[in-house]
């Protein structure tokens, strides 16, 4: 018999489950729901579009055609119900489908603060193409704007906004950028390098309100009551998993849609991955959400696969990010929490992982006084994190160390005896595991 | 060694090389792809994780430079193409 494959969401778990599926069931029935009118584009492509580095067409990186000759079904629409006993979905416009195995690959949404004047026209937050439109399309006409909130997201409206000609300001409720993720060094690193962009940095300031005439965002007021006139306020202050179909369903959520380390959730015909779901690390029995591109990728692939049947229990790697913030090349890789509290970002960000909070108490760094800077931090037998900034070269071995958990006990010494040592015993280690250029 | 053949040693050295990424690194934003003069589908490459050994490519390091997310590389030779697997160190 034919299976019916249903998958809610047209963004890289949606996509790249449908695929792996092909892969494994060359007759099965595919289709995917997405609720917008575009095709797959890359949403980490959007800031991009901000600043003008690319123009709308290069976001669309796989061609439609590719699915149609995969046979892959795609309809624009929004669910509206979920129903489980018939595996059954039903759309905003009445269509119906059944199901065999449904995947809800449905993302997360940025989360609004509650003041007043939240809904003026002129607040905007950046989740996909119609948001980045909606900025440029604000931006053209606007003196002043403002950003509160925290995380790659902020960085990346504050630095689109400057670069549309917009006096920029960002309002941070904080003493510094990033703080539970970014030392302070490296959060002046990226301070300085917004400020040389002629964004303004104002630390400290809580937004209380959004000021509006006729509808429209006039000025920001703070807690401390003072006014500032503008008209844009972009917010980035984190996202949540969308729960609701989750919901509808009857399937148990915490901050995301609760998925196994199979992706399945709590009903057996039912998968969840990506941005949406909290997956089950059956190793440290903690669930963990991403809000990483190459994370949903690989969800998507893996409960793909668990849907036909095949595959094995995903292990989560440790997350891995690299951006571009102020200007300077960051990678993120696995646990590089400060143990801060930061106060710009009320949950996760876009491009954040929660593994990031998790911290250890011993650090490494190497800073060359420019913008090439390293952090490595140790636990007491492997290296669990690293923060590398500008210069990547030592990058990808540090991901290897990290992700394949390579004991550094021999060295760990070294590692903590200043920055030359730091680079010696990083050296020798990275040889010591693979040598360098051999297979 | 005078000018002319410097630059004949390089543009040699260059030739041999290959553009490879590191997919994992990717977001597929289309940076490289807008910006190689040569109209190569840089990101295509990179999704079907292929490097860029095209005739056309002219090693002008116009993709690796402006990756924001430093996926590319130069590798020298395609010799050593496949020996090469994910997260390894390649100088
Ligand atoms: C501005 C921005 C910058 C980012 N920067 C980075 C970065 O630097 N690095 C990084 O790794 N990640 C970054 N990300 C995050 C990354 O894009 C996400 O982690 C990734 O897109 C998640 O994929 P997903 O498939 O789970 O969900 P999404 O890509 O969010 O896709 C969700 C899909 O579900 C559909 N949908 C939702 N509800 C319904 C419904 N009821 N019915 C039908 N369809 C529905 C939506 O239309 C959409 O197609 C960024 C994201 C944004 C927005
Ligand atoms: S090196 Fe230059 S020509 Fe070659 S793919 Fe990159 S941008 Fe194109
Ligand atoms: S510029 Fe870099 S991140 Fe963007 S599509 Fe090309 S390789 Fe991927």
């Amino acid at each position: 018999m034919t299976r019916r494959y249903v998958i809610v969401g047209n963004g890289p778990a949606g996509v790249a489950a449908a695929e792996a599926i092909r892969r494994h069931d060359t007759a099965g029935e595919i289709r995917i729901v997405g609720g917008e009118d575009t095709g797959f584009y890359s949403r980490p492509g959007l800031a991009y579009l901000l600043t003008g580095a690319i123009p709308e067409e290069s976001l669309f990186s796989r061609p439609a055609s590719d699915h149609d000759l995969a046979g892959i079904h795609r309809t624009v629409g929004t669910v509206r119900e979920i129903d489980p006993q018939r595996h059954r979905i039903v759309l905003f416009d009445g269509q119906a489908m059944s199901y065999d195995r449904l995947l809800l690959a449905v993302g997360a949404r940025a989360v609004r603060p509650a003041v007043p004047g939240i809904d003026l026209d002129g607040v905007v937050t950046l989740d996909n193409l119609d948001d980045a439109r909606r900025i440029l399309r604000l931006a053209r006409r606007a003196k002043r704007a403002c950003v509160v909130g925290g995380g790659i997201t902020a960085i990346e409206l504050a630095e689109g906004l400057a670069a549309n000609g917009v006096e920029t300001h960002y309002l941070m409720r904080g003493d510094r950028y990033w703080g539970s993720v970014l030392d302070p060094y490296e959060s002046a690193l990226v301070e300085g390098r917004l400020a040389e962009e002629g964004i303004r940095i104002h630390r400290g300031v809580e937004l209380a309100g959004v000021i509006g005439r006729k509808g429209r965002v006039a000025a920001v007021e703070t807690r401390d009551g003072s006014t500032l006139a503008c008209d844009i306020l972009a917010v980035a202050i984190g996202t949540q998993p969308r729960l609701e179909l989750a919901h509808l369903a009857g399937l148990q959520t915490g901050r995301g849609i609760w998925a196994d380390a199979t992706f399945q959730t709590t009903d057996r015909d039912i998968f969840a991955a990506g941005d949406a779901a909290e997956v089950l690390d059956p190793e440290t029995g903690k669930r963990g959400i991403d809000s990483l591109w190459s994370a949903a990728l690989d969800h998507g692939r893996a409960a793909g696969e668990q849907m036909c049947g095949v595959g094995r229990p995903y292990r989560r790697p440790a997350p891995f990010n690299v951006t571009r913030i102020g200007g300077v090349t960051t990678t993120l890789i696995g646990a590089v929490g400060t143990g801060a509290r930061d106060v710009d970002l009320v949950t996760l960000g876009r491009g954040d992982s929660n593994a990031w909070r998790e911290h250890a108490d011993a650090f490494a760094v190497v800073s060359d006084g420019e913008a090439n800077h390293l952090r490595l931090v140790l636990g007491p037998d492997r290296l669990v994190g690293a923060v590398v900034m500008g210069d990547q070269a030592l990058s990808r071995p540090l991901q290897h160390l990290i992700r394949e958990r390579v004991d550094i006990r021999w060295a760990r010494d070294r590692l903590s005896r200043g920055p030359i040592e730091v680079r010696k015993a990083l050296q020798a280690l990275i040889e010591r595991t693979v040598p360098l250029g051999a297979a | 060694m005078d000018l002319l053949q410097r630059d004949r040693l390089k543009r040699r050295a260059l030739v041999s090389a290959v553009i490879v990424a590191e997919a994992v690194r990717c977001v597929e934003c289309g940076i490289c792809t807008y910006n190689c003069p040569q109209g190569i589908d840089v990101r295509d490459h990179v999704l079907s994780g292929l490097p860029v050994s095209d005739a056309g490519c002219l090693t002008c390091g116009e993709c690796v430079a402006r990756c924001p997310r430093g996926t590319l590389r130069f590798e020298v030779s395609p010799l050593f193409r496949d020996r090469v697997g994910p997260g390894r160190p390649v100088r």
